[in-house]
């Protein structure tokens, strides 16, 4: 970055389909917010500011899935104007819970839900960023944690490598003391296929993991679900179980399409 | 009951007695440590007294399940105690090493840790002693000392329970151990209890424990406690359901690098790193620094790591050990050979945690019997 030159590095924050809670996660950063904007130019984050900075930045942090002709256009345009390309949360980066379209009729609900059907113009699939152009990181999460993104956006000031775990969240899990919901209540937990990063938050209130942060390095999600299946739960709800958040990332696709055929 | 303990003096303690210790500790400036219930199960945890051990509780393990079930009795100590040993209190899973700061181009290290709390433990096991052990050849005695480890370890005090009913996950007789503790605490309690009595048979192994004991006007060992003594051991030592023949097994597992084992346990394995978690003696370690946003703070955190992670074997170029299967070989092959190598003994004490644990319902005993064709390789069909 520019940090020895004096000039502060510029980043923008782009939107395409999704809730914007990962984008107010970045305004939600408080005291850090301030060494931030200190940092880094805020040049482009229309949700925040009116003042909007043309490019070229040098961190692009995109939110949301591509879901329309005109977005899949502007992430061309996006993704020119950003030096390094970050996805922000699970829509950007697996297609979000929009993507669960993937596999309906969107032209149905269309016509279902909207009194007229004519003017609304959109793509059969919810799709992430990656399967449009290039991705250089992707911050996990539905919605991210804030606090990867002060990392990322820090490790980058510093030239070093961001500490983002890939592995599993049962070693968050672990680490934080919690009791294995899979082994003391038989709960489909999808801690043990999830890339960490929540802290386990959810089986540290007795929810099992919903896979909010997408599938980890190396998952083995076909013998997570055998495991559930030996546990006594239909394929049915083990097919839901995969289809949330990050349902298209293909590594959770899969396995529910396959408990799907059943 | 070892030579060494047999020349012990024993002592009885009640229940009452018991309630009394705790107050001794407490006024001698220790935090205790021991089994309470939390979530469902037993687990070890910072405790007040004897009311938050779980009188008349039980837990039931098996593989890949943990159940909290009522006793008949109000036994204190009858049951194995949750996923997490001492190690989470001597070797945390979370530890800031140091803060620094950055000021007109001068680097200063902020703080240095705090001073270690003096922890006594309650209700420890034999295979935690031995746990113990290994933790402190590795951490303590090597060439190395890990200086947090080292401090917290100096100022413990240890109440040792012998096991009266193992879970059966247990396999620590195969490993060398047992369900009698044979040193390593300053106090040893075995519970005797049944519809008559409920008492503790108490003796000290350190002269700290001794000075402990003596306050607490333990009582004669009767013959007929004498007796319901050895009986509740001989039952327990009888109770035992997996094991695991350890003779050339160094060499088995040297031998089997190639056997199709490694790949029907990878199709199982999540590499979700539970049982390293678990493990009492898995130790490993990944350091973290962290920058603020200016970068004129740092931070520097050490975390448990796991074999089973694509990192732990980050080298120039990549990890090394990529496929799943390497890395359940590699953590086995640690535990059952390489550490006879590195250290003198087995990284494995056989406290059954992994196999509880892992929510795949791996079971490192069965493993084993694959790999020496001793059994059919087993299926992931653990109860639950
Ligand atoms: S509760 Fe879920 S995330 Fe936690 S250890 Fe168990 S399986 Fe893993
Ligand atoms: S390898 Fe398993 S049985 Fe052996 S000490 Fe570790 S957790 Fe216990
Ligand atoms: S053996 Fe079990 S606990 Fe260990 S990494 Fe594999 S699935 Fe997880």
């Amino acid at each position: 970055m520019n940090s020895d030159t004096g000039m502060k590095p510029k980043i923008a924050i782009f939107k395409f389909a999704s809730c914007d809670g990962c984008q107010l996660s970045l305004l939600e950063l408080e005291d850090s917010l301030l060494d931030l904007v200190n940092a880094v130019e805020i040049a482009y984050f229309p949700e925040a500011s009116r003042r909007m900075l043309k490019g070229p930045y040098d961190i692009g942090l995109v939110e949301g899935s591509i879901t329309t002709h005109h977005d899949a256009e502007r992430i061309q345009r996006v993704r020119r104007e950003s030096k390094t390309l970050v996805t922000i949360g699970a829509c950007a980066t697996a297609g979000g819970i929009q993507a669960l379209r993937n596999w309906k009729d969107v032209g149905e609900f269309v016509r279902f839900v909207y009194a007229k059907p004519d003017f609304i113009s959109t793509l059969k699939m919810s799709t992430p960023v990656a399967e449009h152009v290039p991705v250089d990181f992707e911050l996990r999460g539905c919605p991210i944690n804030k606090l990867h993104l002060v990392e990322l956006i820090g490790a980058m000031l510093a030239g070093r490598k961001p500490n983002i775990p890939t592995y599993s969240v049962c070693m968050e899990c672990k680490r934080r003391g919690n009791v294995c919901l899979a082994v003391s209540a038989s709960l489909p937990c999808l801690g043990p296929v999830t890339q960490a990063g929540c802290g386990a938050i959810c089986p540290a209130y007795h929810r099992a993991c919903y896979g909010c942060f997408g599938p980890m390095e190396n998952p083995n999600p076909t013998a997570l679900a055998g495991r559930f299946e030996a546990q006594g739960h239909a394929d049915r709800d083990i097919m839901r179980a995969f289809r949330m958040f990050n349902a298209w990332s293909w590594q959770f696709r899969q396995v529910s399409e396959e408990r799907e055929r059943r | 009951m070892t030579a060494k303990a047999a020349m012990r003096k024993q002592f009885t303690l009640n229940p009452a007695a018991l309630e009394q210790l705790f107050s001794v500790l407490e006024s001698h400036d220790f935090q205790i440590v021991g089994p309470t219930i939390r979530n469902g199960t037993i687990q070890y945890d910072y405790i007040k007294g004897c009311k938050e051990l779980p009188s008349g509780w039980t837990s039931e393990q098996e593989r890949a399940s943990c159940r909290l079930k009522r006793r008949k009795d109000d036994a204190l100590f009858g049951y194995v105690p949750g996923a997490d040993s001492l190690k989470r209190f001597l070797h945390p899973p979370e530890l800031r090493l140091f803060r620094a700061e950055r000021e007109n181009g001068v680097f200063r290290i902020l703080d240095n840790p705090a001073p270690a709390p003096k922890l006594a433990f309650v209700g420890v096991r034999s295979c935690e002693l031995r746990a113990l052990s290994i933790l402190d050849r590795v951490l303590a005695e090597d060439r190395y000392p890990d200086a947090a480890y080292v401090a917290a370890r100096r100022r413990i005090f240890i109440v040792a329970v012998n096991c009266t009913e193992p879970a059966p996950t247990c396999f620590c007789t195969s490993m060398g151990g047992g369900p009698e503790a044979g040193g390593g605490f300053d106090l040893l309690l075995t519970e005797i209890v049944s519809d008559n009595q409920h008492v503790f048979v108490a003796e000290a192994g350190t002269s700290e424990g001794s000075g402990v004991l003596a306050v607490l006007n333990p009582g004669e060992v009767t013959k007929e406690i004498m007796a319901a003594l050895h009986e509740a051991m001989d039952r327990s030592k009888a109770a035992f359901k997996r094991e695991v023949a350890t003779e050339g097994l160094r060499e088995l597992l040297y031998e089997s690098f190639d056997h199709p084992q490694w790949d029907r346990v990878a199709a199982q394995c999540f590499l979700c790193a539970n049982c390293t978690m678990v493990c009492p003696t898995c130790f490993c370690v990944t350091v973290e620094d962290s920058t603020d946003v200016p970068v004129r703070r740092a931070e520097r955190w050490r975390k448990w790591d796991s074999c089973f992670t694509q990192n732990f074997s980050y080298i120039h170029g990549g990890s090394v050990r990529l496929s799943p299967k390497s890395r359940y070989r590699q953590w086995l092959t640690h535990k059952m050979a390489a550490w006879v190598d590195q250290f003198g003994t087995f990284g494995c004490v056989g406290c059954g945690r992994c196999i509880t644990w892992c929510p795949a319902g791996i079971d490192v005993t069965e493993q084993i019997a694959a790999l020496r064709g001793t059994a059919a390789p087993a299926a992931s069909d653990g109860a639950g």
